[in-house]
């Protein structure tokens, strides 16, 4: 168990390494910080004599070695926009892009496992033919025609849902969370709905076809031989073995899912970070930016690290190293 | 009245390029305690009829005429529901590689367990008692240990000992075991057939034995079935079988045995290979071998004769047979 944090946490540090030499470069190329600070009025000796102060002409590696030292301590520059903290300013976003995730997280596993489980069992019924030909097109159409397709239905036709905005929240342990009032979770359907449109069809077609080949294999023969319940074969024997290639796949998909949450979040007017970076890339906000991306490398990392735990509590044949 | 009565079995696959009949007309007794070999080239139609017995073939495969009496029963036409409550209760089977039979993430216990409580009504713990009594039979080293173990921190060998423990569980009437021993060392090969052996004398179990060891079949079973292309083109006791073969075929493969080769040179290979189940010729199926091969071999069908306690689907067989009846008439 150790052994394995360990070896988790090395990865980590090299995945950050790696995120803050690209972020770095990043802030290094984006357009002119000083022009972001100051107005057109000061004089080119005075943003010279600026520059030298913020070391902006010091070589490459010394920057960077600044700029990771300062990173590590959580301080990652002041957004030129907000003048505030870069890192508090996502971190205060990242609830709301944290529970959209979630609930499209929700949706997807409620309705993939159910409906991959049943074509995978009745693969010549009508419904798992309509599900597989719907899913294909699924697939191809992209986020925002589903959200404005959802927006005109349930927001403007028939006047269900809201359409955009968070809605009415609370704060749990300094924890702005939308899923504690009504008004918040209803808010929350749309987007968490677009949102999983985009993963859905594939886990269907991913849940499905390793069912299918689980339910070929000649340890589920045995079981029929050994006269137990189709029940208990599909949901015991079969249903496990199908979701460690799922669990796999799908951890490293739903920390995509982060990424996607930018035009979600943009279509919905959902305040998280996705709609934030979206903006600090119009401002040029560059430590804004850097920061977003270092915070979705984290997430990148745990959920693989989550990922791995689940996976070896599932799969016996897996030891977490140390056990 | 015998235990398992087959009668006229057809199966067929049905591929998208047309029905394949895997099984033709496939028809055998069985007694209480009797010990059945099935031999026969690979493909041909071996583990399809052992499949077939429990009405459990994997689609599109599918009895398509005939019956399987057991105990009375229809299985070809049995609900469901009453076929499970035959299956790994009163018939089980073994497969052939004890590396894929068990499922990987489902303890050995929990896979014994379910199998009692699927067909007896009893508590967890009996269930338990009777898993570790079984393990006990087929002897594995600790058993208590193998309980909460999983497929893969067992050998193979133990594998297959646990696979023959689950068959006995529910102290079935027959075992159906598929080449049970070609997946294992040749060590544990011995040991694993001479377990079988002994269990099924002691509890007096019928045994179906499909495998291509000729060897193991003289030592274990009393009766033999020799299958060609889907058919059984030869059956009788074991003894007579094998010493005295009547069809070209099994002759041939007694010949293909290497005790049967002169040292030093190659072993006597039947010539060409069985033709794929799509195209098989006129007549009877083995014509394009056989050294024996008459005109009339080519447009019908040999019909079974009996030779001694066998019975040969051979035209020479027949046309003796017919010689000798013609003969008393005069
Ligand atoms: N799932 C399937 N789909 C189509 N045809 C099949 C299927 N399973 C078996 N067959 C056909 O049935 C024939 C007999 O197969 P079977 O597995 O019974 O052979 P076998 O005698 O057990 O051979 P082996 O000694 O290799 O195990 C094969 O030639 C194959 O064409
Ligand atoms: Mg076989």
């Amino acid at each position: 168990m150790i052994a394995f944090f360990v070896k988790r946490f090395f990865q980590a540090v090299v995945v950050m390494f790696v995120i803050s030499l690209i972020s770095f470069s990043i802030q290094d190329n984006l357009g002119d910080p000083l022009r972001e600070l100051v107005g057109q009025a000061v004089s080119e000796e005075e943003r010279q004599a600026l520059r030298d102060e913020m070391g902006l002409n010091d070589p490459f590696l010394v920057q960077y070695v600044r700029f990771a030292k300062k990173a590590v301590q959580g301080d990652l520059g002041d957004s030129y926009f907000f003048k505030k903290p870069a890192f508090e300013v996502i971190m205060n976003k990242l609830p709301a892009t944290l529970e959209l995730v979630f609930g499209a997280t929700v949706i997807i596993i409620l309705f993939s496992v159910p409906v991959g489980v049943y074509s995978a069992i009745n693969p010549q019924s009508w419904f798992s033919k309509t599900v597989m030909g719907l899913s294909i097109i699924g697939i191809s159409i992209p986020v925002f025609l589903t959200a404005i397709g959802l927006i005109y239905l349930f927001a403007i036709e028939l006047n269900w849902l809201p359409s955009y905005g968070r809605g009415e929240t609370s704060t749990v342990m300094g924890w702005e969370t939308g899923l504690l009032t009504v008004d918040g979770l209803q808010h929350l359907i749309l987007p968490s709905c677009t949102l999983a449109s985009i993963m859905l069809p594939l886990f269907i077609r991913l849940i499905r076809s390793e069912m299918m080949e689980v339910l070929q294999s000649e340890y589920v023969k045995f079981a029929w031989a050994k006269g137990i319940s189709p029940r208990r074969i599909y949901f015991v024997h079969a249903l496990k073995n199908t979701m460690l290639p799922v669990i796999t796949v799908g951890g490293v998909q739903i920390g995509t899912m982060v990424a996607y949450t930018i035009l979600t979040e943009t279509v919905f007017q959902w305040p998280g970070m996705g709609f934030l970076f979206l903006e600090a890339v119009n401002r040029v906000d560059t430590p804004l930016i850097v920061a977003y991306l270092i915070v979705v490398g984290a997430i990148f990392v745990v959920t693989n690290t989550l990922v791995d735990l689940i996976y070896g509590l599932v799969n016996p044949t897996v030891k977490l190293a140390g056990k | 009245m015998p235990l398992l009565e087959v009668n006229n079995l057809d199966v067929c696959f049905g591929l998208r390029s047309g029905a394949v009949k895997a099984l033709r007309d496939v028809s055998f007794t069985l007694e209480r305690g009797e010990r059945l070999g099935v031999v026969g080239e690979s493909g041909a139609g071996k583990s399809v009829l052992g499949f077939s017995i429990i009405n459990l073939l994997s689609r599109p495969g599918h009895i398509s005429s005939g019956s399987v009496h057991f105990e009375g029963k229809d299985l070809a036409s049995l609900a469901p529901g009453e076929l499970r409550s035959i299956r790994g209760n009163r018939i089980s089977m073994i497969f052939q590689d004890p590396m894929m039979t068990l499922n990987p993430v489902l303890t050995i216990g929990v896979q014994m367990i379910e199998c009692l409580l699927a067909h007896r009504r009893m508590s967890k713990a009996d269930a338990k008692r009777v898993a570790l009594k079984k393990l006990q039979q087929v002897q594995i080293p600790s058993p208590e240990k193998r309980l909460d173990q999983y497929p893969h921190e067992l050998s193979g060998g133990m594998r297959q000992r646990i696979v023959i423990a689950i068959g006995l569980l529910l102290d079935p009437d027959l075992i159906i075991a598929d080449e049970p021993t070609t997946a294992l060392d040749v060590t544990i090969q011995a040991e694993i057939m001479d377990l079988m052996l002994n269990l099924c004398e002691q509890n007096n179990v019928a045994l179906i034995l499909i495998t291509h060891d000729l060897g193991v079949v003289s030592q274990v079973t009393q009766r033999m079935l020799v299958m060609y292309a889907g058919r059984i083109i030869e059956q009788g006791p074991t003894k007579e079988v094998i010493n005295d073969a009547q069809h070209p075929y099994t002759q041939g493969l007694m010949n293909a045995l290497p005790q049967m080769a002169i040292p030093g040179q190659k072993l006597n290979q039947i010539k060409g290979s069985m033709p794929p189940l799509q195209d098989i010729p006129k007549g009877c199926s083995f014509n394009p071998r056989c050294e024996y091969v008459m005109d009339i071999c080519h447009q019908a069908l040999p019909p079974f004769t009996r030779s001694g306690n066998c019975q040969v689907a051979c035209h020479m067989m027949a046309e003796s047979a017919q010689d000798k009846l013609q003969l008393k008439e005069v």
